[in-house]
């Protein structure tokens, strides 16, 4: 149960979102930039791995089941894989401009100041632009902020995976800021 | 020096949000949300002693310093209130809802699942209402990203008092919406 009465019962942020919709138009906004905006050279199914990543390291169960589905939709595979990738991405097939992105976004979870140089520096010796690393840091550090909210005031998640599967293709074709209270 | 060229002489988030305006965009009209616009029951100044004390214990630097200074200018100027919150809530001239939020905000940054029940049911007994509670998760939440944001990409974060109080100056009174002031342009007298 949450932590506070939302007068709702949508799971996850979007009961949150539902109960404060001020704050659901900026956050909607943003995510929709960062994950889903077509102007990035980075494709949207590697954009929601970021945020799948650093919500399984936040251990927030919510956001790593509907962002992993997202980008298990975008990527073609099945939600095993993405499992597999979060559990060890380094040994996962996926591109090794990919797997450097990731360690970034290890280092913000864990705090801003854990991001070396030298991993900048092996990230861009894999092709990574300087944009690529803005957005990676960025999309880690926004997850660090939408897990502790969700996790923070205690919403509730449905427990079944398939669930998030299944919902995963109609939130890609409609976008974050068209289906918050569905 | 920062992690990416941002081509640009602003400091901290004022940095990034130059380099890109997309994601400025949604970035400020949070903060504007949560920080400056009206609210019934916290005023402007707690708000922003939520954001300061969340920086600080991400030892964010930049974020620390200029949300200290908006609250100093939010709470009538009083810089001692603020050195105080961030050294200890517990005995800081705050109301003692303000003390049972900052705990919480204190939980949220370690890690959401560590607020409790009986964390939320104390700021209660303390007066603080769903709303109070709703907000003080999400501040704190947001500055474990703004602060893993600004320090991630290694922004530049000048070590000078007088700026950052010229800038929270202006952040109390605008809010965040407003474009900021070159440093070169700021008139600072002891650089």
């Amino acid at each position: 149960m949450a932590h506070i009465q939302l007068d709702n019962d949508l799971p996850g942020i979007r009961g949150l979102m539902a109960y404060r919709p001020e704050i659901a138009e900026p956050l909607n906004l943003l995510a929709e930039t960062l994950l889903r905006n077509d102007n990035n050279t980075l494709t949207r199914g590697e954009r929601e791995l970021i945020g799948t990543y650093v919500s399984y390291l936040n251990d927030c169960f919510f956001c790593q089941n509907v962002h992993g589905a997202l980008a298990g939709h975008y990527m073609q595979c099945d939600i095993g894989e993405i499992e597999n990738i979060k559990q060890d991405f380094r040994s996962a097939e996926i591109s090794p401009k990919m797997k450097t992105l990731l360690s970034i976004a290890e280092s913000v979870q864990k705090g801003g100041k854990q991001v070396t140089s030298a991993q900048i520096e092996a990230t861009k010796a894999e092709g990574a632009t300087d944009i690529e690393i803005h957005d990676t840091v960025l999309i880690a550090a926004s997850f660090c902020m939408f897990n502790r909210y969700v996790d923070g005031l205690g919403t509730w998640a449905p427990q079944d995976k398939q669930f998030y599967v299944e919902r995963a293709p109609r939130r890609a074709e409609e976008g974050y800021q068209s289906s918050v209270y569905k | 020096m920062p992690h990416i060229n941002l081509s640009n002489d602003f400091p901290g988030i004022r940095s990034l949000f130059v380099y890109r305006p997309e994601t400025a965009a949604p970035l400020n009209a949070l903060v504007q949300a949560m920080l400056h616009n009206p609210h019934p029951s916290l005023s402007a100044g707690e708000r922003e002693l939520i954001a300061t004390y969340t920086s600080n214990l991400n030892t964010c630097f930049y974020c620390t310093n200029i949300h200290g200074a908006i609250a100093k200018h939010q709470l009538g100027n009083d810089a001692e209130i603020v050195k105080q919150v961030l050294a200890n809530p517990d005995t800081a001239p705050v109301s003692n809802k303000l003390k049972a939020l900052l705990k919480i905000a204190a939980k949220v940054q370690s890690g959401g699942k560590n607020v409790t029940d009986a964390d939320v049911e104390f700021a209660r007994s303390e007066g603080a209402t769903d709303l109070d509670i709703h907000d003080t998760v999400l501040i704190a939440a947001a500055f474990c990203m703004y602060n893993r944001y600004v320090d991630g990409l290694a922004t530049w974060q000048p070590n000078n008092g007088e700026l950052y109080d010229k800038m929270g100056e202006q952040r109390a009174r605008e809010g965040y919406l407003t474009p900021p002031k070159k440093v070169s342009e700021m008139e600072l007298t002891g650089i």
